[in-house]
């Protein structure tokens, strides 16, 4: 059927024999697909056509491999954000999207890669959808993530779909599924091989199998009677989670069901109502800069063409353990040294676990524990493109270490150490080249912290530098370079927070007042279950690497705790006690009246960021503030701790710190930096 | 196999190997299936080559019960191994030379100059071997599942006996030769009762075999063996079938189990049921030079023979005799023996046959009695018997253990040699330069 047809930027139409239009997304210019102002406006247009000239059947597809469209534009929500215009411009694509789902033909959506977000509402706009079977394919709506929730009329097709009581957890976590558990979901009608997809989608508009119907308990489920039960059900289970003043997205979701549940039209107006006042939320902004943020952090040099293959490890304990089980995980053959077959095993176990729980595929899992390979005899040095020392922390061993591995390793190959305490240029003594040594330095637990720091001092060349960030990229983590200092820059903040905190246990405040307090600011745990579970000796021996640099005072308990054997979680006692490793909490402790808990231990963070900042620990303050987010989860809805410092006011928190400072002394002396602090 | 003669330029190098210690059947399913075995035991391996698991020719081998899921174990190994797609792999099955076979295939094939590089060597896991339906079972499903109306479902159910389910031992029926309906323990009852081995000579015999295994262990003399690693937290660095306590008076009470009431093959003087794998690297000379491969040892030659499936314990004699004559060999030549410890009663077996001038002459086409073969030079470091017989995996370790030995005692000349079910015998004769 020849058909006179418009050109677009970033579509490409064609007509098959029978009739079907086949709608291609390629997003001009971007490596991914995403539903940008443009890319929707050239879509109503082809909407308009198929309503005039009704083909066969309606297909909506990627020409891009990596997937179907990956969300909004994440760069238009900026302006929105500033300007307002939200709403407008989401009751525009609700318009869209209706229409699309008026059409009189059939319509489907051929899913590969990402459907996330507004790609997935655009595929529930579809009558049909079929999803790839490959472990790429990923369907959710993760936009709590960005402190909002689907906006483009997914909230209320995802609810139509498979019911409240499947639908709102995934909105509510953001999570995202394989192709295969949304089948089993009912998100996505088929799931196909790659030489299906095109044949699925032709039988499928040939065929027009009748939808499902909404179940029974879909139904009960959005009764009148039933809705506020189940709401408040899940508003609790949801509350032990989130706080509604720091995160009100999710919430939003559930307010929105429980008023309008199985009212349709009802729903999708206050759903873009909803989205748009969830837009204009300090948490969205902060959210939003931080996925910025995380887009710069993964950004990669172009100029560099770095890949490794085979990643040596040395140290099979938990840290080098894990951080070899990571690189295997993402693809990597990797060596395992220790010294002993016997401090290799309980690595492998975990990997194990680890494995299983994330590929779920036994073959996937096997191919994973093949690439993960032991080697006490330290058979991998020679042929590795990354080595990174994970020993035990002492500058004597390390250092004769990486002289043996700077004669043995390949001469381009990355030699890194994880050092969290010894400075680099200490290990690098020995080296010809102390130039090539980096850190590449990890947190407890790998498979759940996304920062590495990257570490180098004045002597490391920039090239040993890059390669190490695109390493860290390439296993999927979020590289910060930080200059060699004692504490690097997570730790050096952290331990004047966990110090003060443990000031304020031994002026009387209870450990569960202490930690509620730094969980209502936002923190994801406490700093004395924070100190408890990293290990006391492990906090008091980073804490006295940096004591004589940064003066910080040692709280003479800490010391004692460690002396008695107290270690915290892993010796079932410390601040807290423990049993089978889960921690005793006792809800009725008294609670101190103690004043200024939260801003003592809050301004310490700030300070000692500000001075991080100053001594030109990393490039800028945006870098700062992911690293404290993503290396200790400092509480992401205030974007940060210099951009929570900035919020609340840099004349408010001198004004802070010098009240502090007269109460407490001196180790609250705002750092001179402040005056830089815009 | 013909003589790899020397001056032809052809030659067969063997440039290295290892395997996976060898793990004792406890009665359940083991840790490691058969191919987690040859990964585990090859990746060690290849982690020591100076050249890529791609430059393989190819990869050989040796099984003779992989699980329904291992179908050509050898191609399921080799992509495990990151051989990549393009290196072809087979499996062999010669029963109990299924290791030997892999490395003879691999050698001819480079001969042949079909193959530079070959990854060859044998697995099994005895502890998985699996149990089957019978038969009667087997239909009474089929016609339950052909069954489409509910009344023919009924009918198909109706037929349905408890005694259908009694499994079918795999492992049992593996180890009985169909053909003359006796199993392997009760074969070597045959060739006892043949030369009059006595119960005494079979428990010295294997009481030497745990001594020497174990005083092999206490020196560190076994470093073919790689490390193994189980998804529990374990480690798995030796042969632990061993007894080093092992004495003739402690052999004496255990009972035989083939021919239970008459008998003197019990599981003390029989080899062990074990879960291994072993692998060797074989290269022409050309690959030698090519990737400048270290040199074990040069496979000279190899021989296959058949005999009555009766007394398939002689194998060994049967393999080496011509293969020695075409060598011009005489027992002394030899410096150090391995012959797979199938049953201490057909080692003794050997040793006699040799010793028979009438064997010799009527089943061995020699004029006379062949020799007395040094038990000293033979099995040096103990054999299956203590450290146990994965079937498919016990020809590629002898021939692999026989390079070590050589190596260790600077010696030239070794014969390697293995008894198979069903009533044949291998033989592979290495030297050092």
């Amino acid at each position: 059927m020849a058909e006179k047809q418009m050109k677009y930027k970033n579509w490409l139409l064609e007509t098959d024999a029978s009739g079907v239009l086949w709608c291609h997304l390629d997003v001009a210019g971007k490596s991914t697909n995403i539903l940008s102002t443009e890319v929707l406006e050239e879509f109503q247009s082809i909407v308009e056509t198929a309503e005039n000239s009704a083909p066969v059947g309606l297909v909506i597809m990627s020409r891009k491999d990596n997937g179907f469209i990956a969300g909004a534009n994440i760069d238009e929500f900026i302006p929105l954000q500033e300007s307002g215009g939200a709403l407008e411009h989401i009751q525009h694509v609700h318009a869209l999207f209706d229409r699309l789902e008026a059409l009189s033909c059939p319509t489907l959506a051929l899913i590969n890669g990402f459907c996330l977000g507004g790609g997935l509402e655009l595929a529930l706009a579809c009558r049909y959808r079929v999803a790839l079977d490959d472990p790429k394919t990923r369907i959710g709506l993760p936009e709590v993530m960005l402190g909002i929730h689907p906006g483009f009329g997914g909230l209320m097709r995802l609810l139509r779909l498979i019911g409240p009581i499947q639908a709102i957890p995934l909105m509510l976590t953001g999570r995202s599924l394989d192709a295969r558990k949304a089948k089993k979901l009912g998100i996505v009608d088929k799931v196909v091989a790659h030489r299906q997809l095109r044949r699925s989608a032709e039988i499928m508009l040939e065929q027009r199998p009748s939808l499902k119907k909404a179940g029974v308990l879909q139904n009960i489920s959005n009764l009148p009677l039933v809705r506020p039960l189940l709401a408040k059900y899940m508003r609790s289970q949801l509350e032990k989670k989130a706080r509604q003043d720091h995160y009100p997205a999710p919430f939003a979701i559930l307010d929105v069901w429980e008023k309008h549940g199985g009212d349709d039209r009802a729903v999708l107006k206050a759903e873009a109502e909803s989205v748009a006042e969830m837009f204009e939320t300090d948490t969205s902004k902060s959210l939003v800069r931080l996925f910025k943020l995380q887009d710069r952090l993964k950004s990669k040099n172009p100029e560099l063409e770095f890949k490794a293959e085979h990643v040596h490890v040395i140290g099979a304990g938990v840290m080098g353990g894990d951080i070899a089980a990571w690189c295997a995980l993402q693809g990597m053959t990797v060596t395992l040294q220790d010294r002993e077959p016997k401090f290799i095993a309980p690595a492998i176990k975990r990997a194990h676990t680890l494995f299983k729980r994330k590929l779920k595929q036994t073959r996937l899992v096997t191919a994973a524990m093949d690439r993960l390979i032991p080697d006490h005899k330290a058979l991998g040095v020679e042929k590795a493109d990354v080595i990174i020392e994970a020993i035990v922390e002492n500058a004597d061993t390390k250092i004769a270490l990486f002289k043996d591995l700077e004669s043995r390793a390949k001469k381009d190959a990355i030699l890194a150490t994880n050092t969290s305490s010894i400075p680099l240029d200490e290990i690098s003594t020995q080296l010809n080249n102390p130039g090539r040594l980096a850190g590449i330095h990890f947190f407890n637990p790998v498979a759940k912290m996304q920062l590495v720091e990257v570490v180098y001092s004045a002597k490391t060349d920039k090239q040993w530098i890059d390669k190490a960030t695109a390493f860290c990229q390439q296993i999927s983590r979020l590289p910060v370079s930080v200059l060699s200092s004692p504490g690097f820059l997570v730790n050096r903040i952290l331990t004047p927070y966990l110090l003060e905190a443990v000031a304020l246990w031994e002026e009387g405040v209870s450990a569960e007042q202490i930690d509620k307090v730094a969980k209502n600011f936002g923190m994801p745990m406490g700093p004395v279950e924070l100190a408890d579970t990293v290990g006391l000796d492990i906090c008091l021996s980073v804490s006295q690497n940096m004591a004589d640099t940064l003066n910080i005072k040692i709280p003479e308990q800490l010391q004692q705790m460690v002396n008695k054997g107290n270690l915290g979680k892993k010796s079932s006692r410390g601040f807290y006690e423990y049993e089978k490793g889960k921690l005793k909490k006792n809800k009725n402790y008294v609670k101190s009246s103690l004043p200024d808990i939260e801003d003592r231990m809050v301004m310490r963070i700030l300070n000692e960021c500000v001075a991080c900042l100053h001594e030109g620990l990393v490039e800028d303050s945006d870098l700062l503030d992911a690293g404290m987010v993503f290396g200790t989860g400092f509480a992401p809805f205030r974007g940060g701790p210099l951009h929570y410092a900035k919020a609340r006011g840099v004349e408010n928190i001198r004004a802070t710190l010098k009240d502090l400072e007269d109460k407490y002394g001196e180790r609250f002396r705002a750092h001179e930096g402040w005056q830089q602090v815009k | 196999m013909a003589e790899v003669k020397k001056s032809s330029g052809k030659a067969v190098y063997i440039v290295d190997g290892a395997r996976t210690p060898y793990i004792r059947a406890r009665g359940v399913p083991g840790p490691f299936h058969a191919a987690d075995l040859a990964v585990s035991a090859g990746r060690s391996l290849l982690a020591r080559q100076n050249f890529a698991a791609s430059d393989f020719s190819e990869v050989i081998l040796g099984s003779t019960m992989p699980s329904p899921d291992e179908a050509n174990i050898g191609r399921v190994v080799a992509l495990r191994l990151g051989c990549g797609e393009q290196v072809p792999a087979w499996t062999v099955m010669r029963n109990c030379a299924s290791g030997m076979q892999s490395i003879d295939s691999a050698a001819r094939n480079i001969l042949a100059g079909r193959s530079e590089l070959v990854l060859a060597g044998g697995v099994d896991a005895m502890s998985h071997a699996p149990l089957l339906f019978s038969t009667a079972m087997a239909t009474w499903l089929g016609n339950f599942y052909a069954a489409r109306s509910l009344p023919a479902k009924l009918q198909a159910i109706s037929k349905f006996r408890p005694p259908l389910l009694k499994p079918v031992i795999a492992l049992l029926q593996g180890l009985t030769d169909p053909v003359v309906g006796l199993n392997m323990g009760q074969t070597a009852e045959e060739i006892a009762y043949h030369f009059g081995i006595d119960r005494l000579a079979m428990d010295t015999f294997a009481v030497q075999s745990h001594l020497r295994l174990a005083a092999a262990q206490a020196e560190g003399r076994l470093n073919e063996i790689e490390v193994m690693y189980d998804h529990k937290g374990k480690f798995y660095d030796h042969d632990d079938g061993v007894r080093q306590d092992s004495s003739v008076e402690k052999l004496a009470k255990l009972k035989p189990v083939f021919d239970r009431q008459f008998g003197m093959v019990t599981a003390g003087n029989s080899s062990q049921i074990t879960d291994g794998a072993a692998w060797l690297i074989l290269a022409s000379e050309k690959a030698v030079k090519k990737h400048k491969l270290p040199v074990l040892g040069r496979l000279i030659d190899s021989e296959w023979a058949a005999l009555r499936p009766e007394e398939m314990g002689l194998g060994p004699v049967h393999a080496m005799t011509p293969l020695m004559k075409r060598q011009k060999l005489k027992i002394d030549d030899v410096d150090f023996w391995e012959i797979n410890e199938a049953f201490a009663a057909q080692v003794l077996g050997c040793i006699e046959a040799w010793k028979d001038a009438k064997y010799c002459r009527e089943q061995l086409h020699l004029r006379s009695a062949f020799g007395e073969l040094d038990q000293a030079k033979l099995n040096v470091d103990g054999g299956a018997i203590a450290l146990g017989h994965p079937v498919g995996s016990s020809g590629a370790r002898i021939v692999l253990h026989m390079c070590h030995v050589l190596e260790q005692n600077q010696a030239k000349r070794g014969l390697a040699s293995i008894c198979i079910g069903g009533g044949q015998g291998g033989a592979m004769l290495i030297e050092r330069e």
